[in-house]
Formats: C-alpha cells, sequence, structure tokens
C-alpha cells in the first residue's frame, strides 16, 4: 500500500476495529503508524479538535478546584475535612490509595507484559505508563496534604540535619515514602526511556523547527543506529526487570499501612496480596476508561482493537476474582478468628450506619464485573467502559470501607464516631480527577500516546512472523 | 491666647478662597524664591489661606513659621503639642519610680510557682484553695487540704473560675447608662444620692445580693442596717432552695445547717439529693462517702440508696436507683417514716413496694444510716429526713446540726418585687448576680427593676441586668480582692487576693464602704480592720498572718446545736404531678447561668448526658416514644401557659411522665462564648413553684445539632467497665481478670525492658468514681488545653485529655445501671501509637512514660488511629487561642500551647514529676510516694485516681495495682497499659433482688 505522505490524521479514512483477533488494522505500514500516531502530536493546536478544548477546559477547572481546595487546607487547617478522632485518616488516605493502585496496571503491562511479550500490550503500554505516573503524582499529593504541617513533609526523608534526628524506621508511613519514591522515579524512567525512540521519530517529521528542537532536546540526540538500538533494548530491558517487583512491592507496603496497624479490619496478613490484586483491578478499570474514549476520538481503533479491550476486560476480571476471594477471607476470618473486635467490625460494615457503601462496593467489585464472564459482554464496547467505570467506582468503596468503618468503631465504644466528608474533600478528591485528566489531555497532545516504534515492530512481525517467533524463542 | 479651638464659624462658612494668582506664582518659581517643594499651589504661593490655616490649627505659630515653611520646626512642633496634648488629657500620674530587684525578694524565684490560700465562695459558701501564681499571676486552683469544705479536691467551679479572672468578655471599667464613666464620678454621685437616702434612715435603699457567708459583708451590713432602718437586705440565689435553711431554722429553732458525717454510715438514702457533688459540704460528703466504699481488706461497703428523678452524679454511683418523679418525693419521705414508725401525715397514695425494704435496711442501722433530703425538694421532705434521722438514732452521730453562718432574717427576691412594684424602692444597690436573668418568669423582674429610681449593679460582666441599671460598676473577681467567706462548718477564711484587680474592679466592701460615709477605704482595710475588732487582745499581726497562710481562722466554728423537740411534719401540699411535671434545675456545668461565659466549662461534658455547649431538656425513654421524639428533636415546654423551647435529650433513668430543665442557658448579654446558645429555663419558671412543677410538653418538628462527646451509650459487649455484686466479689475477688485475663507476658519475641529507676502507673478506681468531671477540667487548666467550640465538637474533634465515659448497662433501659470511666492516656509500655509514628514525635520515656514531642510532630494522626483508647486528640485547626491577650495570663508557663496540626495528649502531668524530680534530686533524697500528684488526681473529690511509682516498693499505687479487682483496659490487646482501673463493686440488699439491676 502506497504511504499517503500528505494525508492529515483527520482525512485519514476511517478504518473499522479490525476484531477481537488482531491488535493492529489491516494494511498499516511503518509510515501509516507513524502518521497515525505521530500525526496528533504536530497537528497545529489551531486545529486542535474543540472536543479537545472542552475536556480540557473542564480538567482544568477541577485543577484550580484543586488549587483552592489546597489553599483553604493549607491556611486554615486540616479541619476543613471530615477527619476527626476516631477518623484520623480520611479521603486522603482513600484517594491515596486510589490512585497508586490505578498505577499498577500501567506498570504491570508495560514491565510484566513485556518480559512475558505480550506483543498486544504495545498499543497500549505508553498510555498505561503515562496514565501510571499521572496517578502517582495526584497519590503524591495526598500524603503530604493529609499532614497537619505539610510545610514539615521533608521530615519524612532521611536527611542529615544537626540534631542527628532520622525518621522512625519502624512505621509503615516512613516505608510509603520509599516505595511510592521509588515507585514514581522508576516510572519515570521507563516512561521516557520507552519514548526516545518515539520522541526522535517526531523530530524527524514535525513540521515546525521548534518543535524539532524541543523534540530534538528531548530525544537525548538518538539517531536510530543500531548500537542505539541494542543500547536502547537493554536498559529497557533492565528497567522492566526493576519495575516488575514494584507492582507488588509498592501496594504491598502501601497495604501495610493498615496491616502493621492493631485496628480490627485493618489488622489482616491477606492485605497485601489482595491490595496488589485489587490495584490491578482498578488499573485495568482506569485503563479501560481512557483507552474506549480516546481509540474512538482519534480515529484509531485499528490500533487499539477489540484484542485489547477483550484482553484487559479478561485482565480485570481475574483481578476481580482475587478481590471478591480477599473479601471471602475477611468475612470468613471475622467469624472464624472468634475475635470479638474482628467481628463486630465486619458486621458493622454490612449492617452499620455505613452498610451502604459495602453493598455498593459489593454490588461494583463483584456481582457486575462478573457479566465479564461473557464474550458477548467483553466484546460490547460501550458494556465494557461502563464496567470499567463501575470498577472504579467500587475500588474506590473499597478503600472508603476499609479507611472509614475499620475506624469508626473500634476497642472503646465510648469514642465511636462517625465521618462525613466536606466540600473540600470532595474539592480536593475531584480536583486530582481533574488534575489527572488535564495531565492526559495534555500528553495525548504533546507525545505519542501509542508506542509508534513498537506498533512498526508489531506490523514487521506480522510481515515476517518468522523473525517474531525466533525473536520470542 | 486668642483661641484654641477652630472657630465655629469656618466650619459652617467655606472658608473664603482667593484664586491663586497663578502669574504671580510662576514669576516666584522661575525667580529662584519658592519653595523647592510644594503640594498645592497655595502653598508653594504662600498664600494666606495657608497662613490663616496654620493660624487655625496651631495658634500662635504662624508667626514663628519662618516664610516658606520650614517643615522641620512644624513637625517639631506638632509633635510636641500632640504629646502635650495626650498629657494633659489624662488625671496627672503620680511618680512611679520602677526599680530593679537589687536583692530578689525572698520566695520569689521565676519559674518556681508559689501557692497561696484563699477561698471561692459559691452561693456563699467558702471552698477553700491554694491558688497556684507563677510570678504573681494565678494559673491553677487547687483544694486547700487542710480545709474542712475542700479537703484537697475542688468542683469543676474552682477549676473554671481562673478563666473567667482572665475572660477578655469581663466588665473593664464603671459604666453610666451604657457610657463609659469612672469610680471617682461613680464614688461623688453615689455619695450625693446616698446623703439623701441616709437622710431618710434608709427609706427606700434596698440592696439585693446572692447568698452570703462573709463575716466582714454582713458586719457592713448591719451597721448599714442599723444606721438605716429603713433599708432592706434582700437575698437572691437563684440555685439555691430556700426551703433547706427555713427547714433547718424550724429543726433547730434558730438559723442552722444540717451536716452529715457518712464517714460513719452504712446505709444512705437519697431523697432526690445529689449530696456527692451539690451543696457547700459536697466535697467533704464526697470524701466521707468514697473511704466508705472501700472494699479491698474485707469491709462492709456503705449502700446507697438514690430515689430521684433525673440522674444525678450521686444517683450514679447508687447501689440502688429508683427513678420516681420529683413531685412525688414528698410523698414518698412520708411513706417512709411511716415505714420507719415515724408519725407523719397521709401520704395520699400507696407507697413502692421496695420502700419497705429501704426501710427496712435503714432500721437494721440505726444510728448508722442518713436519710439525705433534696437540694431541691420543699421543706416538708426536709423535715421528714430529719425525723427520720432522729427516729432512727443518727442525729449526733451521723447527722449534725451546726449554728448557720448566712445572715438571719433577710428578704427574697419576691418581695423585692413587690416593693418595687408598690414604688417603696427608690435606689436599689444589686451587689452581684444577675436578677433580671435569673429571677423567675412570674416576678416580671423586668418590670419591677424599672420602678427603681436608681439601679446600681456590681457584677463581674456586664450583663442582662447592667442593662438595666443606671450605674455598672466592674466587680472583682475573688482572686482579686481582699474578703472573707466561711465554709458550711463555719470555718473562717480570709480570702487573699492573688493579683491587682486586672481592670477598674470592686468589691461589694468598697461599694458598701460609701454607703456607710467611708468612699476611700480599700477591700483590704475594711476586711483587716473587721478582723483587727474581732481578734482583739491577741497578736493580731501573727493571728493574721497564719490565718492567710493556713487558709483559716484557727479557733472559728460553727457550733453544734443540741435539737430541741421532735419536729412535727405538715400535711402534704401538694399531692404527686400526675400529668407531666417539669423539673428545674442548676446546668451541671454552668450552674445558674454565672459559668455561661467560661469556655471550659462550656466544653466540659455534662457528667450524666456527655452534652457540651448546650443544654437539653431531659426526657425518659418511654416519654420518648411515646411522643415519637428523638434526640434532637425541639420540644416545646409550656408551664403555667409560658413556654421555653429546647432540644430533647433522651435520658435512660429519668423518670416517666417528667422532664428536666436546665438553667444558665439562653443568655442575650453573656459574652462571646455564652451569648445565644441553648434555651432559658427561667423563662417558664414559677416563683411559687420554683423546681418542679406541672407541664406540658410538644415536638415543634424542628431538629437541632447537639454537640456530644459519646455517641455510643452501651459497652457494646466489650467490657470496659467491670462490675460485680459484693457477694461475687466475695467468691472471687479478681471478678475483672477472672473471664477475660490478660495476654501473657511471654508472647513477646524480645526482651522486657527493664525500667530500673522510676515505673509511673496509674489507678483509677471505679468503685468510687462519680463521674463529676472535676479531673477533666482540672486537667485543662492544667495543661493549657484549648477550647475547640460547638461546632467542632460535634464533628468530633474536642481536646479534653482525660475523659470520663459513661456506659449504660443492664436489660432495663428505663433504670440501667449507669458507670463512669475516667480515661486518660494509657501510657502503654507496648505503645501502638510509638511504632507507627513516621518522625519520632511519640517517644517512650525510660520510665514508662508515653511522651508526645509537639514540635517534632507533623500531624500524620496515624497513632490516634493506632491507639485502642483513642485517647489521642489533634490540633485540626489552631485551637489555641494565640491573639487574646488576656488569656495569656490564664496559661500554665511549664506546659507547651499547641499550635495547628499537632497531635497531643494527657502526659501524666510530666511537669508535675519533673519539678518534683528536681526538688528531690536538689535535697538528695528519693521521690516520697504521693508526693507527684496529677491535676486530675489532685482535684478528685472521691480519690478515685492513685498516681505513682510502681518500682516504690509499698507505694499506694503498687499496691493498688496488686489487687485482685486490678484490671488493665483492652488488656487482651498487649498493650500493657500503666493506667489500671479497679472494678466495680455493687453492695445491693438482697431483699431487693427482684428490683436488683442484672450486673
Amino acid at each position: 500500500m502506497a504511504t499517503q505522505e500528505n494525508l492529515k490524521i483527520s482525512e485519514l479514512p476511517e478504518i473499522p476495529d479490525p476484531g477481537p483477533d488482531e491488535i493492529i488494522g489491516p494494511g498499516h505500514n511503518y509510515a501509516t503508524v507513524t502518521e497515525r500516531i505521530g500525526g496528533i502530536v504536530y497537528t497545529p493546536w489551531k486545529r486542535w479538535p474543540g472536543k479537545w478544548w472542552i475536556g480540557a477546559a473542564i480538567a482544568f477547572g477541577f485543577v484550580n478546584l484543586l488549587m483552592l481546595a489546597m489553599y483553604v487546607l493549607f491556611f486554615r487547617g486540616i479541619g476543613t475535612w471530615g477527619v476527626n478522632i476516631p477518623i484520623g485518616w480520611g479521603f486522603a488516605i482513600i484517594n491515596f490509595v486510589w490512585w497508586i493502585g490505578i498505577g499498577h496496571a500501567g506498570t504491570l503491562i508495560s514491565a510484566i507484559l513485556f518480559l512475558l511479550r505480550q506483543d498486544w500490550r504495545t498499543s497500549i503500554n505508553r498510555f498505561s505508563e503515562a496514565m501510571t505516573l499521572f496517578a502517582v503524582a495526584c497519590a503524591g499529593m495526598f500524603p503530604i496534604l493529609h499532614l497537619g504541617r505539610p510545610w514539615l513533609a521533608y521530615w519524612l526523608f532521611p536527611y542529615p540535619n544537626s540534631m542527628w534526628l532520622w525518621p522512625q524506621p519502624r512505621s509503615p508511613l516512613e516505608w510509603d515514602v520509599f516505595a511510592v519514591s521509588t515507585y514514581g522515579t522508576v516510572s519515570l524512567v521507563f516512561w521516557y526511556i520507552g519514548l526516545i525512540p518515539d520522541l526522535a521519530s517526531i523530530r524527524d517529521s514535525a513540521p515546525h523547527l521548534w518543535q524539532q528542537r524541543i523534540y530534538g532536546i528531548l530525544c537525548l540526540g538518538w539517531r536510530g543506529s543500531a548500537i542505539h538500538w541494542h543500547r536502547y533494548q537493554k536498559a529497557y530491558l533492565l528497567l522492566a526487570g526493576l519495575s516488575t517487583p514494584l507492582v507488588l512491592s509498592v501496594h504491598t507496603i502501601v497495604s501495610f499501612d493498615f496491616a502493621i496497624s492493631i485496628i480490627p479490619g485493618w489488622h489482616t496478613t491477606i492485605f497485601p496480596p489482595y491490595f496488589v490484586a485489587g490495584a490491578i483491578y482498578s488499573g485495568f478499570a482506569m485503563v479501560l476508561t481512557l483507552i474506549i474514549p480516546l481509540r474512538s476520538w482519534y480515529n484509531m481503533r485499528d490500533l487499539i482493537t477489540l484484542r485489547h479491550i477483550d484482553a484487559a476486560a479478561k485482565f480485570m476480571l481475574g483481578t476481580g476474582l482475587i478481590v471478591a476471594y480477599g473479601y471471602a477471607m475477611e468475612a470468613f476470618f471475622a467469624w472464624y478468628s472468634g475475635d470479638k473486635y474482628e467481628s463486630f467490625m465486619y458486621w458493622n460494615r454490612i449492617t452499620g450506619p455505613y452498610a451502604v457503601t459495602w453493598w455498593l462496593l459489593i454490588l461494583c467489585n463483584i456481582a457486575l464485573p462478573q457479566s465479564l464472564w461473557s464474550r458477548r459482554v467483553r466484546h460490547n464496547i460501550g458494556l465494557v467502559w461502563v464496567l470499567s467505570l463501575v470498577v472504579n467506582i467500587g475500588m474506590w468503596l473499597e478503600r472508603f470501607e476499609i479507611v472509614v468503618t475499620s475506624l469508626h468503631r473500634d476497642f472503646v465504644p465510648s469514642s465511636w464516631g462517625i465521618y462525613i466528608p466536606t466540600k473540600w474533600d470532595w474539592a480536593t478528591y475531584t480536583g486530582t480527577l481533574g488534575f489527572f485528566m488535564f495531565l492526559i489531555f495534555l500528553f495525548v497532545r504533546m507525545l505519542p500516546s501509542i508506542s509508534i516504534f513498537e506498533v512498526r515492530e508489531v506490523v514487521h512481525h506480522l510481515r515476517h512472523p518468522r523473525e517474531a517467533y525466533q525473536e520470542k524463542q | 491666647m486668642k483661641h484654641s479651638l477652630i472657630p465655629l464659624e469656618s466650619l459652617v462658612e467655606p472658608v473664603k478662597k482667593q484664586a491663586t494668582d497663578l502669574q504671580a506664582l510662576r514669576e516666584k518659581l522661575a525667580a529662584g524664591r519658592g519653595p523647592a517643594f510644594w503640594r498645592t499651589l497655595d502653598e508653594a504661593a504662600e498664600s494666606e489661606e495657608l497662613r490663616e490655616y496654620v493660624e487655625q490649627e496651631f495658634p500662635g505659630l504662624s508667626g514663628q513659621i519662618p516664610q516658606g515653611v520650614d517643615r522641620r520646626s512644624l513637625l517639631k512642633v506638632m509633635a510636641a503639642s500632640l504629646a502635650m496634648a495626650g498629657a494633659a488629657a489624662c488625671t496627672k500620674q503620680p511618680k512611679e519610680l520602677i526599680v530593679p530587684y537589687v536583692r530578689q525578694p525572698e520566695n520569689i524565684i521565676p519559674g518556681l510557682p508559689l501557692f497561696y490560700a484563699t477561698a471561692m465562695p459559691t452561693a456563699g459558701y467558702a471552698r477553700g484553695v491554694l491558688v497556684e501564681s507563677h510570678l504573681n499571676r494565678p494559673t491553677k486552683v487547687e483544694g486547700n487540704p487542710d480545709h474542712p469544705a475542700s479537703l484537697g479536691s475542688t468542683t469543676i467551679f474552682e477549676q473554671g473560675s481562673v478563666l473567667n479572672l482572665y475572660d477578655p468578655d469581663r466588665a473593664e471599667i464603671v459604666m453610666r447608662e451604657g457610657s463609659i464613666s469612672n469610680w471617682p464620678t461613680f464614688t461623688g454621685e453615689f455619695s450625693t444620692a446616698a446623703q439623701g437616702i441616709v437622710s431618710r434612715k434608709g427609706e427606700g435603699l434596698a440592696i439585693l445580693s446572692g447568698a452570703t457567708t462573709s463575716p466582714t459583708l454582713i458586719n457592713q451590713m448591719s451597721t448599714l442596717l442599723a444606721q438605716n432602718p429603713g433599708a432592706k437586705w434582700y437575698i437572691h440565689e437563684p440555685s439555691v432552695n430556700p426551703a433547706i435553711r427555713s427547714a433547718a431554722k424550724k429543726i433547730a429553732g434558730k438559723n442552722a445547717f444540717v451536716a452529715y458525717d457518712f464517714s460513719q454510715a452504712d446505709v444512705i438514702v437519697s431523697l432526690e439529693s445529689d449530696f456527692l457533688n451539690n451543696g457547700p459540704a459536697a466535697l467533704a460528703y464526697a470524701r466521707q462517702y468514697a473511704k466508705r466504699r472501700a472494699i479491698d481488706n474485707g469491709e462492709t461497703p456503705v449502700r446507697l440508696y438514690a430515689i430521684e428523678s433525673c440522674p444525678t452524679v450521686s444517683g450514679s454511683i447508687a447501689d440502688h436507683r429508683f427513678p420516681v418523679k420529683s413531685s412525688a418525693i414528698p410523698a414518698i419521705a412520708y411513706q417512709l417514716a411511716k415505714a420507719c414508725s415515724v408519725a407523719a401525715p397521709d401520704a395520699g397514695t400507696p407507697a413502692p413496694d421496695w420502700l419497705n425494704a429501704v426501710a427496712q435496711d435503714l432500721q437494721n442501722s440505726k444510728g448508722k444510716c442518713v436519710v439525705v433530703p433534696g437540694e431541691f425538694q420543699p421543706e416538708s421532705v426536709h423535715l421528714a429526713a430529719w425525723a427520720l434521722n432522729s427516729a432512727l438514732g443518727n442525729v449526733g452521730k451521723t447527722v449534725r446540726l451546726l449554728d448557720g453562718v448566712e445572715p438571719d432574717n433577710t428578704h427574697t427576691l419576691e418581695e423585692l418585687t413587690t416593693d418595687l412594684n408598690n414604688g417603696r424602692i427608690e435606689m436599689l444597690l444589686i451587689l452581684g448576680g444577675n436578677p433580671v436573668y435569673t429571677a423567675p418568669a412570674s416576678l416580671n423582674f423586668t418590670t419591677a427593676i424599672r420602678k427603681a429610681r436608681l439601679v446600681i449593679h456590681l457584677s463581674q460582666f456586664s450583663d442582662e441586668t447592667s442593662l438595666w441599671s443606671h450605674w455598672h460598676v466592674p466587680e472583682a473577681h475573688y482572686l482579686e480582692t481582699w474578703s472573707d467567706s466561711r465554709a458550711f462548718d463555719g470555718t473562717t477564711t480570709i480570702q487573699q487576693p492573688l493579683i491587682a484587680p486586672l481592670y477598674e474592679n470592686k468589691s461589694a466592701h468598697e461599694v458598701l464602704s460609701i454607703l456607710l460615709g467611708k468612699p476611700d477605704q480599700s477591700s483590704h482595710d475594711i476586711v483587716k480592720g473587721y478582723w483587727q475588732d474581732q481578734l482583739k487582745g491577741a497578736n493580731f499581726e501573727a493571728v493574721w498572718k497564719t490565718s492567710l497562710h493556713d487558709g483559716w481562722i484557727a479557733g472559728i466554728a460553727a457550733n453544734s446545736i443540741n435539737a430541741g423537740g421532735a419536729v412535727t411534719l405538715p400535711p402534704l401540699q401538694q399531692p404527686a404531678i400526675s400529668d407531666l411535671e417539669v423539673v428545674f434545675r442548676p446546668d451541671p456545668t454552668i450552674g445558674d447561668g454565672a459559668w455561661s461565659n467560661n469556655g471550659w466549662l462550656q466544653e466540659l461534658p455534662k457528667p450524666q448526658s456527655k452534652m457540651t455547649w448546650d443544654n437539653t431538656v431531659s426526657i425518659s425513654p418511654k416519654d420518648a416514644q411515646r411522643l415519637n421524639v428523638t434526640i434532637g428533636d425541639m420540644l416545646k415546654v409550656t408551664v403555667n401557659g409560658r413556654t421555653t423551647v429546647g432540644p430533647a435529650w433522651i435520658l435512660p433513668g429519668h423518670v416517666e411522665g417528667s422532664v428536666t430543665v436546665y438553667f444558665g442557658y439562653g443568655r442575650t448579654a453573656s459574652g462571646r462564648v455564652g451569648n445565644n446558645i441553648g434555651y432559658n429555663a427561667y423563662a417558664i419558671q414559677d416563683a411559687s413553684t420554683p423546681w418542679y412543677a406541672a407541664g406540658s410538653i410538644s415536638k415543634t418538628g424542628e431538629h437541632y445539632r447537639l454537640a456530644n462527646v459519646q455517641e455510643t451509650q452501651t459497652m457494646a459487649g466489650r467490657n470496659p467497665v467491670r462490675a460485680t455484686e459484693l457477694a461475687e466479689y466475695r467468691k472471687t475477688p479478681n471478678f475483672p481478670t477472672a473471664e477475660e485475663p490478660p495476654l501473657d507476658k511471654a508472647t513477646s519475641l524480645y526482651p522486657e525492658w527493664p525500667y530500673e529507676g522510676h515505673k509511673w502507673g496509674m489507678t483509677i478506681d471505679l468503685n468510687v468514681c462519680t463521674g463529676c468531671s472535676a479531673c477533666i477540667i482540672a486537667c485543662q487548666a492544667e495543661n493549657n488545653i484549648a477550647v475547640v467550640g460547638k461546632d467542632q465538637v460535634a464533628r468530633g474533634r474536642h481536646m479534653h485529655w482525660i475523659r470520663v465515659d459513661r456506659y449504660y448497662a443492664g436489660n432495663d433501659i428505663d433504670d440501667p445501671e449507669i458507670y463512669n470511666q475516667p480515661v486518660p492516656c494509657m501510657h502503654c509500655e507496648q505503645a501502638p501509637c510509638e511504632v507507627v509514628c513516621p518522625v519520632a514525635a511519640t517517644v517512650h520515656s525510660n520510665e514508662g512514660l508515653n511522651e508526645m514531642v509537639y514540635n517534632r510532630c507533623v500531624g500524620t494522626r496515624y497513632c490516634s488511629n493506632n491507639c485502642p483508647y483513642k485517647v489521642r486528640r489533634f490540633n485540626f485547626y489552631l485551637y489555641s487561642d494565640w491573639n487574646t491577650q488576656s488569656l495569656y495570663g490564664a496559661r500554665n508557663p511549664d506546659v507547651t500551647v499547641r499550635t495547628r496540626g499537632v497531635m497531643e495528649k494527657c502526659s501524666y502531668c510530666v511537669q508535675r514529676i519533673q519539678e518534683v524530680k528536681i526538688q528531690a534530686d536538689k535535697e538528695n533524697r528519693p521521690i516520697r510516694d504521693g508526693e507527684i500528684q496529677t491535676a486530675c488526681q489532685q482535684v478528685c473529690p472521691t480519690q478515685a485516681i492513685t498516681f505513682g511509682d510502681l518500682n516504690l516498693k509499698g507505694s499506694k499505687v503498687a499496691q493498688q495495682q496488686a489487687l485482685p479487682r486490678n484490671y488493665g483496659l483492652l488488656d487482651d490487646l498487649n498493650t500493657r497499659p500503666r493506667t489500671k482501673y479497679l472494678g466495680f463493686v455493687r453492695n445491693s440488699n438482697e431483699a431487693l433482688s427482684g428490683n436488683t439491676r442484672k450486673s
């Protein structure tokens, strides 16, 4: 097929979804891939679609809401939130765990699936990694915002000081500092390294000099030589290896924030695996929530195909079952342990003042996603999208359950309380959602949201299946 | 001098303004003769207007100003004239030299507090106190251990009184009809007005005061009344029932006081008396009662029957509680009298079946029992109680009749109202009190007070009454002035001031002295002069100094009276109210309203309801069910056609068919704290039936947000309080740990920390804790704990380091068992809070204290989440008032004032530990047992709290922790709390086993 050099993205013929067996639509060659993906980046801003502007503006509005909420928080204090004694942690920690969890799918897709040579990951890994990064950025805000004295957050880092005062290493919050900062750093480096060849592609075909210069600087002098590619492959492999344990460790450590404590409902050994599964569960839900509109709006149904959606939905189903197992074990041990606090805690979750959230959680995280067993449901894009939202909500509710219902009625009945989030809690939460979306909006315009060179590799492999086979060996 | 003010015409008529001659100016400037800088063209032109203006503003100056206006001289003169103007506006200051210490005064060491003995009168009666003074700044009140009405403890009000001293809303200056005046002007005008009165032998003079026992004041008043026979002294004490005194007078035949000695009692029957918490002798009674509840050495404890409508502090610790309508108590008293073979008129209704068992128990312990009449019960109940006590042989043993210390032959507020309405009163002098607010609505006192030609009001706050007075004189706080007062048993204290009046505050003595024709006498001279007359002969200066030092004058006490003949009980005045009865009570923490602007007392949870910042309408669960009322529903309470609307509080244990309303709220001129909160119960009070009345309630349909500190009322299947029956206890003395043993110490992988030096620990004896909440407020005063306000309390953010949990148990919500449990920090040896702090802001000391490092805390709140006792408190906002200057004085300089975003909690009063450690170190001796007292321990009226060194052999705390009924809260969690509890043992009457509540 002839390359269509002068075609703009909007002028590219609409290519239908090639179906659940293909990871790329028919007829693609290297140039069309570059054009299709890179074209979005060098579309001049005057020709960015109205939908983008509206979406970005709404998201930016929420960014401003976040700023306002942070201003109020810093100026007046943590009292603007609904937290109290006994419920010392509220939305901040719920959102922190939720966002961190969302990030996990990105790392899983880019690292573990890379090591497992799942070639369908190529179309969605870049995007998922960006999602990871932005989610970690959102998550990272909360532990600082939720401090009583956020301006002293640096005391959590082991910096040398004249008093020889170090952080207290037995605290899981201290482990969090290292887990999350490592995760953020590795995710950023991994994402950036993966971007380098594509940045070079964009540099090469960018229409304006300034674009060429910016992308030229960003691509660190990539020329595509065999040595470059060799080094690149090694580095990427190493980083994938580094990231892989992080998929498991970060949420394990986050779960220690709860599991190390003595609060009924927190003090549970099942938390680490259950948190990791939950993280991937919510992460794939978020991937689906984002890529389904993306492939439609940017006319990339032939790059992100039903095959991808089907695989992500299966992941959701699988991890969702692990999460369900976690719930079942929690309930079982609440009964089997004979511990009055534990069993009361579970009974209180089901029947107490927050029972509605518990039943909603079961509906969202366990009941509804079971429909994904059906191939017809998995292939119904709209339904999958709705289900992904349902799972996102469900996983948020799960963190709400863990944080709030465990704390609000613990040991001494006289000190039981109720947590009611305030408008500033909601403002901060929706603000980070806006911040996340705004970054996604910028990302799809500024950087290739699908890995160009990796898709070209797929095109190559499809043409030369023997080579692909050998590579896999 | 021509004129010193701007002439009026210049203000009325526009100044004639000549047009500036621009041409001339231009020429002048060009010639270089003009000023180099000029503001207006007029100035540049050196116009006549400017000169005129300067002449007007600074007369005689214009001539001195050289042409071209020398700015520097102008400013110099302006500054000088301003300074002179300032100086001239004030009265001439006396020459006051400040001199540095050449030699430091004896005893004053910065950083070390001094304690001075004085007394705080409550409803006239003294409770001896020791006041902690840091560099002459009173910060904390403790009880005077040598004073019989204190014995080292105080109530919540003495603790809260420090805050009143520094209250930024206190009246500061003499006001005349709302305008600022001053004391000399007042003295002048008042003397003039008084001369007229004196010339008519006092005709038309009314003096209204609260109850008083001050010998000096009584002496001043009697002198005044002797000089002015036409004058009248009226006494109004809003939350004191005059029937107590009138009954005592009938019994003794003269001014008397009925006192009890519970230390000899085996059986106590309370006819709706809150004797452990209310009244001039409450602290003494609480101490006696606590002693009689000792059980650990095989003693048989006292048995208390509480017959009451609304659960009181005393009722909550009773062995049997019988909910009975307040209006039915007189009948019960007569029935009890009859059952004990005392002649009594017909009670009308048959006695309840439990009464015979109570009567039997009384008769079994003749000479060793007490029947205590309720403080708010009519005279008949007091007489019946006396008749019972004397028939049971208690008089002279557990019941004593003492000479009264209050003035006799005074008049009441009702009489004052009548006299005012009849136009008989020209001048009304109100010495303390707030009658416009506290007068029962039926008196229409606001209308009456307007009939007086001159109303002078002396009070600490410019309140509702001040608004209706011509003059308001700021009253001195008891820590600011000299006075004297007497305890219930006649012990007399000379109140010495701890600080000079902060503002233009005057005492009642000083105001009365004006009427006595000696306007210049100070309180000191008046009080000292009086005692100089009284203590003639002896070395007065020595006695005076000793008395000030000790807090009481040796050798002065009330005589015991041998009662005359038996009292005859009057027929019952009114039968029990069959419909709804409305019971009126002073608020448990705000009293009659005098404490309403005190943030500490407002935020102090009320002992039974655990409510803060509001008064409620207490209603029984059954009535609530019948009327479909939930907590917080607004109820319209109607008595004799007058209504008030307040939020409902369903109070388990409250008798059916009765609601209790509380005074002290609904104030409009209280201050920034007490204004416009709660409802006004005085608005429905009838002077003829002041303490209970027939009434009705109805729902308004509105709902009100209440700030309660304890949402869950029951123990929810856990056993934070462990209680048993006496018989059970004798069988299983270790009942608290028999069923729920603490976790075996051997479960830890790590070696034990040896705790070789001190090992601090605390025990709290639930068997004597009445839940009076004095510990909470003592802790607040000692540790600079912030007040957070109603909204924050409602959000679960109150800051008390020690709380008193109140649990209901048993099967009957209408008559539950009530338990009180003070909970400070447990100082766990394996503290869950410590491991989870990422910045090591909460750490363990080698003496076992769980310490909080405020300046290291970043505020993750993880420690609080992980605290199973939830004793940690967080500064969600900047709760401490860093801006109000007057409050700085109230702070304890030994304790950090916390900032925003920081966790805090009970420290076992570490500052007190350190102080004693340093002292012992200096004296090169070990710390003695009991030398360190935590604030909560020191204040506790029943001495339920013990603190000390567990490593010290024979220390009281170590002994108590070795008792079988010692247990740790949640000690199955392996936290190893250092604060332990001693289980509650109920001494039920087996004859009432049908009525005995299940334990």
